[in-house]
């Protein structure tokens, strides 16, 4: 059902870290950023749809003279109605740029406290962003993990605007479902199971998590339950994203495999259902990024340990 | 990153190395009685091994080594094992400690890969330690050393998370991002292919705790199981049969850690890498000064640790090649390409003269220079091994 496309060559190998890979997607443009961690730096590129790269840029950290760049823990890109940030972080900074990397608007040092000792508080940073210029704020701090946070996702509260709700993972599998107002509130707190929770996904009111052991778990965001429980993987899971036009969700694992799996929530019973929709081998690769390249989820791209390339998919 | 990573990086690829210098000291075993002056005997195979493992279990040693801190480069790192490597009457010329160092960075990069939880990374230590307490078995005191250290890995990583281990594999895996040199017993059992890549299988059992994939589970409200489906996952997998044991003494279960070396092996690596590609250089070689200064007062704690035997009068010891003969190890040399150079450090080029000084004393008579052949040697070699063991 989908088929191999050209890859994009990258200048450096992808990290072994999880949700390495990510994507931004303009299709009134016509074109994709993709971004993904090497190291002490981290490759953000442009593309237009058949693969071929337009422009590439490598960030960095910044740090004083004559010391090397400390290691790039996530790239991402945050789309705001107003305006769309590119976000770098290491374990002493966070530092946000305009969408394609080229301007730096706003840095803020985390306390050295928690990189010495070697744990991370498990602290939730939330700033406000301005629609324009780097008036960027820090306005509060949530607490309600123990350990380092592994992924944050969001997605605008059913039915309200202006409200989101938003779902976090901690390294000890924990996840905590926030809604949005003049502060964050928490909704509910999914307990752990003995693996790190690397990689969460929040749609439709349906919280759907990747584990270290392999399994992909569906809950209910607003009460917590679990609806469905997936042997999905016989690795742990490095990334999930989702198509929210179609409710497709795809995961990747250290496996070498690929998931795409169709969500779908029973209108009778309210019930979460699932079905497995389509997987890939990527032989001899421990996958560590993977995204959806297009909101009908008709293509989708995956990045692998050491690999200095992305491999792209589309459906046929 | 992970501040535990240091003594699982060290005590595998310090077990690794162990198996490399083992396998090439039997086969170039003599029997005693019929050995030349300068020819390797079983003694001398024993001899070298209880001076390298001494060393590195040393108490001081491994107080330093336990302490959480930051991966160093592969630059300092190399530097430690060299100054290990010579612990002994051994020596070995800059060509056959890349090849060593090379065959140990691959075969731990190896394990980690594989390694099915990321727990298990603890197993495949066990394993290198339970082979090195092989190696010195007529030894009590060297032995309660190694267990001392087993004890301290339990105590220190018995208890880490999962989350915590986690971290620990991709550190490791960060260390070895890149590294892609072919080793020839790999290639024969086909777990690397010719372009370096280490074969992931998708058979086989899977981790501990993990279950075999192929089930959707449907649960209701109340939490029941209502549905269960299954799904064609596409790979071949099986259900675990035991969890390997972390006690001092058990089955390990795992096959990763354990010596794949033999005789009648010989392990050859192909220097070739895939791409010239200037990214896959790491921030250190370019960068116009060797070390960090947080790196050179790591050797010095480190290094400071080690307790390396003198060596008495002007006896510069017994070279061991890696290759098969001097000129293969002189091609090696000669042949490596620029972008596999592990830049041994030049105390010297450092600017920071207090470090400098610090280290050059730590670093006593340790040179790591050329030595002469062994054919130009005139004292008796059977003579000063006496001698050493006289002193004990």
């Amino acid at each position: 059902m989908y088929r191999r496309e050209r890859s994009i060559l990258l200048r450096g190998s992808a990290a072994a870290l999880s949700n390495n890979l990510s994507v931004l997607q303009l299709p009134d443009r016509d074109l994709r950023h993709f971004g993904v961690v090497h190291g002490p730096s981290a490759q953000i590129l442009s593309s237009a749809p058949e693969g071929v790269p337009l422009a590439q840029r490598q960030l960095q950290v910044k740090v004083g003279v004559g010391v090397s760049p400390p290691l790039i823990t996530q790239v991402h890109w945050c789309v705001f109605p107003f305006r769309v940030l590119l976000v770098l972080t290491s374990h002493q900074r966070i530092q946000m740029y305009e969408s394609d990397g080229s301007l730096m608007v706003y840095w803020h040092a985390l306390d050295s406290g928690d990189s010495s000792s070697g744990t991370w508080s498990g602290r939730i940073l939330v700033f406000d962003i301005p629609a324009k210029g780097p008036n960027i704020v820090l306005s509060e701090e949530l607490a309600g993990h123990q350990t380092p946070i592994t992924d944050i996702a969001t997605e605008r509260a059913q039915g309200q605007d202006g409200v989101a709700d938003m779902v976090t993972a901690d390294d000890s599998g924990v996840l905590c479902v926030w809604r949005s107002g003049t502060t964050f509130t928490l909704l509910t707190r999914i307990p752990g199971f003995g693996v790190p929770c690397p990689s969460v996904q929040l749609w439709q009111g349906i919280v759907a998590a990747g584990y270290g052991n392999g399994q992909v778990r569906l809950y209910d965001a607003t009460t917590g339950t679990l609806h469905v429980q997936i042997s999905a993987h016989a690795r742990t899971i490095c990334a999930l994203d989702l198509a929210p036009e179609v409710g497709k969700l795809l995961s990747a694992a250290e496996d070498t495999f690929v998931h795409i799996w169709k969500l779908n929530r029973n209108p009778e019973s309210g019930s979460i259902e699932v079905e497995h929709y389509h997987g890939e081998c990527i032989s001899d690769t421990q996958l560590c990024g993977a995204r959806f390249c297009d909101p009908s989820g008709s293509s989708f791209a995956v990045t692998g340990y050491d690999l200095a390339e992305i491999l792209r998919f589309s459906s046929v | 990153m992970s501040v535990r990573t240091l003594p699982l990086l060290f005590l595998n690829l310090g077990g690794e190395m162990l198996y490399v210098l083992d396998q090439r000291l039997r086969a170039q075993n003599i029997p005693g009685d019929k050995a030349r002056k300068d020819e390797w005997t079983e003694v001398d195979r024993k001899r070298v091994l209880n001076d390298i493992i001494s060393t590195m279990f040393n108490r001081k040693f491994m107080e330093e080594l336990f302490k959480p801190q930051d991966l160093y480069s592969k630059k300092a790192l190399r530097t430690v094992y060299d100054r290990l490597a010579h612990a002994s009457i051994m020596r070995l010329n800059q060509a056959s400690m890349d090849k060593l160092y090379d065959l140990m960075t691959m075969a731990f990069k190896y394990q980690v890969l594989l390694c099915p939880r990321p727990k298990d990374v603890l197993l495949v230590t066990f394993n290198h330690l339970d082979s090195i307490k092989g190696f010195i078995q007529d030894s009590p005191t060297i032995l309660h050393q190694v267990d001392e250290t087993s004890r301290q890995l339990t105590e220190i990583y018995g208890n880490l998370s999962a989350g915590e281990f986690q971290m620990i594999r991709q550190t490791l895996l960060t260390f070895f991002q890149d590294l892609h040199i072919r080793v020839s017993t790999f290639l024969k059992d086909k777990v690397q292919n010719s372009n370096g890549r280490f074969v992931l299988p998708v058979s086989g059992p899977v981790p501990w705790g993990t279950e075999v994939p192929g089930v959707i589970r449907l649960f209701n409200d109340k939490g029941e199981e209502v549905k269960k489906t299954e799904f064609k996952h596409g790979g071949n997998y099986v259900a675990a049969q035991k969890e390997g044991s972390f006690e001092l003494y058990g089955d390990r279960v795992l096959k990763l850690g354990t010596n794949m070396y033999s005789v009648n092996r010989p392990v050859e690596t192909h220097m070739s890498t895939t791409s010239k590609n200037l990214a896959s250089r790491t921030q250190e070689n370019i960068a116009p000064n060797p070390l960090a200064k947080e790196e050179l007062n790591f050797l010095a704690r480190l290094m400071g640790g080690m307790e390396i035997k003198k060596m008495s009068g002007p006896e510069p010891g017994f070279r061991l090649n890696l290759f098969t003969t001097d000129e293969e190890e002189e091609h090696a040399a000669l042949s490596r390409p620029e972008e596999l150079s592990y830049e041994v450090i030049n105390i010297q080029a450092t600017q920071d003269q207090q470090r400098n000084e610090e280290l050059a004393r730590i670093m006593g008579e340790f040179e790591i220079t050329e030595q002469p052949e062994i054919t130009e040697q005139s004292t008796s070699k059977g003579d000063d091994l006496l001698a050493m063991m006289d002193r004990l």
